[in-house]
């Protein structure tokens, strides 16, 4: 369950205030499968680093699952982050050293899980996006389609109860576009919350709900 | 995040990137070994001088004429110059218990000659005892005649550099040659070796005191070594003679009276702390080291600022990236002070192997220091990338490419 009141967020480029979002409220619940859409610069992204608690507001309350996360400190956010927030990226963000497995491996090792417990996982975690032959490529070994899904393995492989995707199909040809967010739709029919920020018509469409965004304000719902 | 994961993530990290990491390990290895070896070389020169001392026999004292006391004390009240250490002075100090040899020494320079070939040497006068006094050997022939030491006798004992300038090879045994105008028999020479502090009996001949005496025309003694009867009795002797000499010298304590042992503390204190010196002065090769690693884990953190961000966004605590990369430059550290010491321990052994005259002594300190040190530099140089990296704000070190 995620509840936003009156989020602000500006930033100070030079002596100009930018508000990236103004007053803004969202609710989310549990399961829900959402695309926020809006042109360039209407702070959807601005928007998903706060839902990820990896930026904080100016003003406003979030509370994710009861817990007012605006004042934690920060170690506090970190393990929320760990523990029920997965993030995949427009850029995929894999480490280019680690195979897939060992990418993928790497929210647990983070969290400080046992390896036998870590293995497991991993290997369920690839099985499930279809990836188990290449479990040990490193990411140049991958496609494009092939490394987002590598990503979304990890963002899911410790469970959490929210995904959120930054135009996660950004980089990709139509075809593993679409794969990917078949995977990720298959996730949210599993009870997973999904938020996907998308520039693409076709695939808002998609979702179940439709957050359209302008100028740091939800326009229309 | 466990510790071994970090490990092996910091690890790994390293590796990424072999040049990069073979370089800098190299320069700490360098540091490291120089720290080391620097120390083995001033701790080899130490027992070198310590052993050359050792050679001047034990229970050593050594008498030196006029008063060079730097414990205070009243100065003269008459300006007079001191006395002259005479034979008498030295034959007097046998009537303490405590004395068990005593070899007076007159020391001067005169041109030796054979025939046509001539060299100018240090000529020694002394004693029979003087060969058990300071623990020469022969080679061959005898030493000094034992008798009265006031008999200036007419033969010479020669060091084996100077047997060879002057006799070519031949035995010198009996054989005659002029020291300044007077004529000596040669009736011994001495073993290889005998090269110690201060005078290289090599090139030198020894002839009774009192040839000496006549040959410079000069009444005092340079010195007189003293063998005392044993370890423990050595501050007795020096207190004996101080007494024999004060009495013999209307009351005046105009002879300095050294300890081997106190000369041996002085060069001990000395050498040790030169050593110290030097070690210190390699140490700042491991602080450019430390900075070495700094640099390069600066430049780790900028170009792995997309990763910290994605470790942050996985839910990597501030301590998580502080704990990884402090331990990759830990890592290096550690690693190039392992190969550093490594290093430097070949290179002793080498060293020794090729130069038996003079040995390298690893002091037991120095490679613990030198790790305590690079490992120490590592941390403090690691320190401030690392706390960069942690600090690093996770939207904007995501969106930096
Ligand atoms: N770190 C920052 N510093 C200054 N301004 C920022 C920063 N991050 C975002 N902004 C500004 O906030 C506004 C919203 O940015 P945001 O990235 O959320 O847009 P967006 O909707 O994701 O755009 P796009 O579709 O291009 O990704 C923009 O005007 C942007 O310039
Ligand atoms: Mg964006």
């Amino acid at each position: 369950m995620i509840e936003l009141h009156g989020i602000e967020r500006r930033f100070q480029v030079g002596d100009q205030v930018v508000h990236a979002l103004r007053d803004l409220d969202l609710t989310l619940a549990d399961g829900d499968y959402a695309a926020v859409m809006g042109p360039s610069g209407s702070g959807k992204s601005t928007l998903l680093n706060i839902l990820g608690l990896l930026d904080r507001p100016d003003a406003g309350s979030y509370r994710l699952d009861g817990i007012e996360t605006t004042r934690l400190p920060e170690e506090r956010r970190a393990r929320l982050r760990r523990e029920r927030i997965g993030f995949v990226f427009q850029a995929f963000h894999l480490i280019p050293r680690l195979t897939a497995a060992e990418n993928v491996e790497l929210p647990l090792t983070l969290a400080g899980r046992p390896v036998r417990e870590r293995r497991q996982q991993v290997a369920a975690a690839l099985e499930a996006m279809g990836l188990t032959p290449r479990a040990d490529h490193r990411p140049d070994q991958l496609s494009g389609g092939q490394r987002q899904r590598v990503a979304i393995a990890r963002a899911t492989v410790t469970r959490p109860g929210l995904l959120l995707a930054d135009e996660p199909t950004g980089n990709l040809d139509r075809a593993s576009g679409d794969d990917v967010i078949a995977a990720l739709e298959a996730l949210n029919a599993q009870g997973l919350t999904l938020v996907v920020v998308t520039h693409d018509q076709h695939l808002g469409e998609r979702a179940r709900r439709r957050i359209h965004m302008d100028d740091g304000a939800v326009l229309a719902d | 995040m466990q510790p071994t994961d970090t490990l092996t993530s910091a690890a790994r990290a390293l590796t990424a990137h072999p040049t990069r990491t073979w370089l800098t390990l190299a320069a700490m290895a360098f540091a490291t070994a120089a720290v080391v070896l620097l120390s083995a070389l001033g701790e080899g020169a130490r027992r070198y001088v310590l052993d050359e001392f050792m050679q001047l026999g034990t229970h050593l004292l050594i008498i030196v004429p006029g008063r060079h006391e730097t414990t205070g004390g009243m100065p003269p009240l008459f300006g007079e110059t001191p006395r002259d250490l005479t034979l008498g002075d030295a034959q007097a100090l046998l009537r303490s218990r405590h004395v068990e040899r005593v070899a007076p020494i007159t020391v001067g320079a005169a041109e030796v000659s054979v025939g046509a070939l001539s060299r100018e040497v240090t000529i020694l006068g002394s004693t029979a005892d003087f060969i058990d006094v300071r623990r020469l050997t022969l080679a061959a022939g005898r030493f000094l005649p034992p008798g009265d030491p006031d008999r200036a006798l007419p033969v010479a004992v020669l060091g084996q550099t100077l047997a060879e300038a002057l006799f070519r090879g031949e035995s010198p045994i009996g054989r005659r040659l002029r020291i300044g105008d007077r004529r000596f028999r040669v009736i011994g020479l001495l073993s290889a070796g005998g090269v110690s502090l201060g005078s290289n009996l090599a090139d030198a001949a020894i002839i009774p005191v009192a040839s000496a005496q006549a040959l410079f025309d000069d009444p005092g003694l340079f010195r007189v070594l003293v063998q005392a009867g044993g370890r423990e009795s050595l501050d007795t002797a020096a207190d004996d003679i101080r007494a024999i000499i004060r009495a013999r010298h209307e009351g005046e304590d105009d002879v300095t009276v050294i300890t081997q042992d106190a000369l041996l503390g002085t060069f001990d204190r000395i050498l040790g702390a030169l050593t110290l010196a030097v070690a210190g002065i390699a140490a700042i090769s491991l602080a450019v080291a430390g900075v070495l690693i700094m640099n390069v884990m600066l430049v780790s953190v900028s170009q792995r600022t997309p990763e910290v961000g994605l470790l942050k966004a996985l839910g990597a605590r501030q301590r998580d990236v502080l704990g990884l990369f402090l331990t990759e430059a830990l890592l290096l550290a550690c690693a190039g002070t392992v190969a550093g010491i490594a290093l430097a321990y070949a290179g002793v052994w080498l060293f020794n192997a090729q130069f038996p005259a003079f040995q390298l002594v690893v002091p037991v300190w120095a490679p613990l220091a030198a790790a305590l040190v690079s490992i120490g530099t590592g941390l403090l140089f690691g320190l401030l990338p690392a706390r960069r990296a942690a600090r690093l704000d996770p939207v904007r070190a995501l969106n930096e490419a």
